[in-house]
């Protein structure tokens, strides 16, 4: 069968090719083009190839930061994924307490960022703050501002607080998408509690939980307002993530071709490692699927 | 294995239990005896599922009791009952093959490796499984996934009762033959009392010794096959049972005289002086047209569905319908009809009143 062709339907993508290419092809080749030049004052620019990425991927800061980051996504997702299952598991089936819930829970998601991180950092002020007033008046050291290991908890129980809802609300999704006959057939096989977790809901819940994995793994990398706020990325360089990093050296230090160098590499990461996560999981799945 | 019986048995979601319409299911007594098969047929939302989730101890009724033999299990739990259940969904363990699905309330029960791998084969063998015991279970047919749920269900063998909660109706309809048949050589062979619980009065007949009416959380009937189409104890099971159901229509009956407007139709038993609401029943197998002879109607509408005909006609006001063999030809002046008087049956209020037999008839036949 012939299929019609008629060249003129491209027309109709054009509007969608212009407003990606202003919203996101042109801006980002834009930092394609810084990448390979020096820039000076007066608009001056060099072509000096790959130079910046030769220097970046040997620098021990962007190495430094990288680390950083992994390690703080590492921690988030080991403790956000398990809690908000839990929460989830514990949350009201239905009823007023289960529309309440829920209300509650969405709030913090609710928050713009840096207010959240203005909140914490006034929270764990050790002069003012309920938190870090608090600790000292109970004789814990604690100081967010010089601690390197006091900044990181902080950083990560904001993260923890702001965040396991969202991983919360959509096990909670999950759960209730569970036919009760599931329940039934069971209690019925007499099985434990532990056993409808592992080969009830834990399977049934695989799909919202690769979302809300891959959801909190590409924000959690990209962090920066809550961290910024808070800490500003100190003491020293404990809690300077990549885009904190990225930053500093794009309008700290005005460095224009290394920070665009930094943003792609970046930007490949996550996309990379993204990537990575979404093929293992869906190939887990189809390899389920297969008889 | 052991019989079930159930003792002024009640249940309501609500907690106010005030009206008699609260109850999802009203009074129950019932026994159901060992080995035997049965159906548990009605429209949707009469209370079967509230009564067979009663029965596996899912729900706790509000009123009433559970015997298993003499033993009282009202307030046992589920697993301790020994009752296995198939629903209306397949359900399977998703990460599990099919032998692990099988071997799983063994192996919560804390049996031996060795027996349950046992076990496992022969149910497996038992309802057609072997050759799939070593998928994954999320990979099979909705009716492969139901043969499993029947076998965790039997691979116990101190099961009490097996009931199924509308087991069919995700399946393919040439596989609703295979899986039903295959239900009833299983009970042949292992005599576990069945309970089968359906709104397809086919799936019930076929499938039942004995079938169990419900209607509005009440049993109306419980009977063989037969007994429910040749003598329906409500006027819900005959118009439930059969298909076109019963004739209904308004009669006043005074002793072994029937009267539809002014025609008398002879009845074969007395039924004395009726109060109430009078009502005729007749299946429309039992109805015959004539020329001349019996009741006048006027024919609507002949339906052919192959082996018979159905003729929808009006007597009067009512609306009836009479089946006519396919062989009969029908011709345009037969406009009677007349009943088959040992197919009649008198309801009052709903419910059907047995006539005492008449002396003389049954002398005049001996």
């Amino acid at each position: 069968m012939d299929k019609p062709v008629n060249q003129r339907a491209w027309i109709l993508v054009l509007p969608v090719v212009i407003l990606v290419a202003f919203s996101s092809i042109i801006p980002m080749m834009t930092v394609v083009n810084y990448s390979f030049q020096d820039s000076f004052g007066g608009n001056e620019f060099f072509w000096v190839g790959l130079e910046w990425y030769r220097e970046l991927l040997q620098s021990e800061r962007l190495w430094d930061a990288l680390g950083r980051q992994l390690l703080f996504s590492s921690v988030i997702l080991l403790i956000e994924i398990p809690l908000g299952i839990l929460v989830a598991l514990c949350m009201p089936k239905k009823g007023w307490t289960a529309s309440l819930c829920l209300v509650l829970m969405a709030l913090p998601l609710l928050i713009p960022y840096n207010v959240v991180g203005t909140i914490w950092q006034v929270f764990a002020r050790s002069d003012i703050g309920l938190l870090g007033r608090g600790m000292s008046d109970l004789g814990v050291s604690y100081n967010y501002a010089q601690n390197a290991f006091d900044a990181w908890v902080t950083v990560v129980a904001m993260d923890v607080w702001h965040w396991t809802s969202l991983v919360a609300l959509l096990s909670y999704a999950g759960l209730r998408s569970i036919p009760n006959a599931y329940y039934q057939a069971a209690q019925i096989d007499q099985a434990s509690r532990w056993s409808v977790f592992r080969y009830i809901e834990l399977p049934k819940m695989r799909g919202v939980l690769i979302i809300a994995v891959l959801l909190r793994f590409m924000d959690s990398f990209m962090i920066y307002t809550e961290p910024f706020v808070l800490t500003g990325g100190g003491p020293g360089n404990a809690t300077t993530f990549l885009s904190i990093d990225l930053v500093k050296m794009a309008l700290g230090q005005f460095d224009l071709g290394p920070a665009a160098a930094f943003s792609l590499m970046y930007f490949l990461v996550i996309l990379l490692i993204s990537y990575v996560f979404y093929t293992v999981m869906i190939t887990t799945d189809k390899a389920d699927a297969k008889p | 294995m052991s019989s079930i019986t159930l003792q002024k048995l009640a249940h309501a979601y609500n907690p106010d239990t005030r009206r008699d319409a609260d109850f999802a299911l009203k009074e129950v007594n019932h026994t159901w005896e060992d080995g035997r098969a049965y159906a548990l047929l009605g429209p949707s939302g009469c209370g079967k599922t509230t009564l067979l989730n009663i029965m596996s101890g899912l729900l706790q009724p509000t009123r009433g009791r559970i015997l298993f033999g003499e033993k009282d299990v009202t307030a046992m739990s589920t697993a301790q009952r020994n009752i296995a259940q198939v629903f209306q969904f397949p359900v399977v363990y998703d990460t599990m093959t099919v032998g692990q699905n099988l071997a799983f309330p063994l192996r919560n029960r804390g049996m031996e490796a060795s027996y349950i791998t046992e076990r496992v084969q022969r149910v497996a063998q038992m309802i057609g499984l072997e050759r799939h015991l070593d998928q994954k279970a999320s990979s099979l047919t909705a009716d492969l996934k139901q043969k499993i749920s029947l076998g965790r269900g039997v691979v116990r063998n101190d099961v009490n009762a097996i009931l199924f909660d509308e087991p069919l109706t995700v399946i393919d309809p040439h596989m609703k033959w295979e899986l039903r048949t295959q239900l009833k050589s299983l009970h042949r062979e292992f005599g576990h009392t069945m309970i089968y619980v359906t709104h397809d009065q086919t799936e019930a007949l076929t499938f039942a010794e004995k079938v169990v009416v419900m209607h509005d959380g009440l049993i109306v009937q419980i009977g063989t096959p037969q007994e429910l189409f040749e003598a329906p104890a409500h006027v819900f099971v005959g118009y439930f049972i059969g298909s076109p159901g019963m004739n209904f229509m308004p009669v006043s009956v005074e002793g072994s005289r029937g009267e539809i407007n002014g025609y008398t139709i002879g009845l074969e038993s007395d039924y004395g002086n009726p109060v109430g609401r009078v009502v005729l029943g007749i299946r429309p197998e039992f109805v015959r047209l004539t020329k001349g002879a019996g009741l006048p109607v006027t024919i609507n509408q002949i339906r052919d569905v192959g082996r018979q005909k159905f003729v929808n006609a009006t007597l009067f006001d009512t609306e009836i319908n009479i089946a006519v063999n396919a062989g009969v030809q029908i011709e345009a002046d037969m406009t009677n009809i007349v009943f088959d008087p040992a197919m009649i049956s008198i309801f009052c209020d709903d419910w059907r009143i047995e006539g005492s037999p008449l002396q003389k008839l049954t002398e005049g036949v001996a």
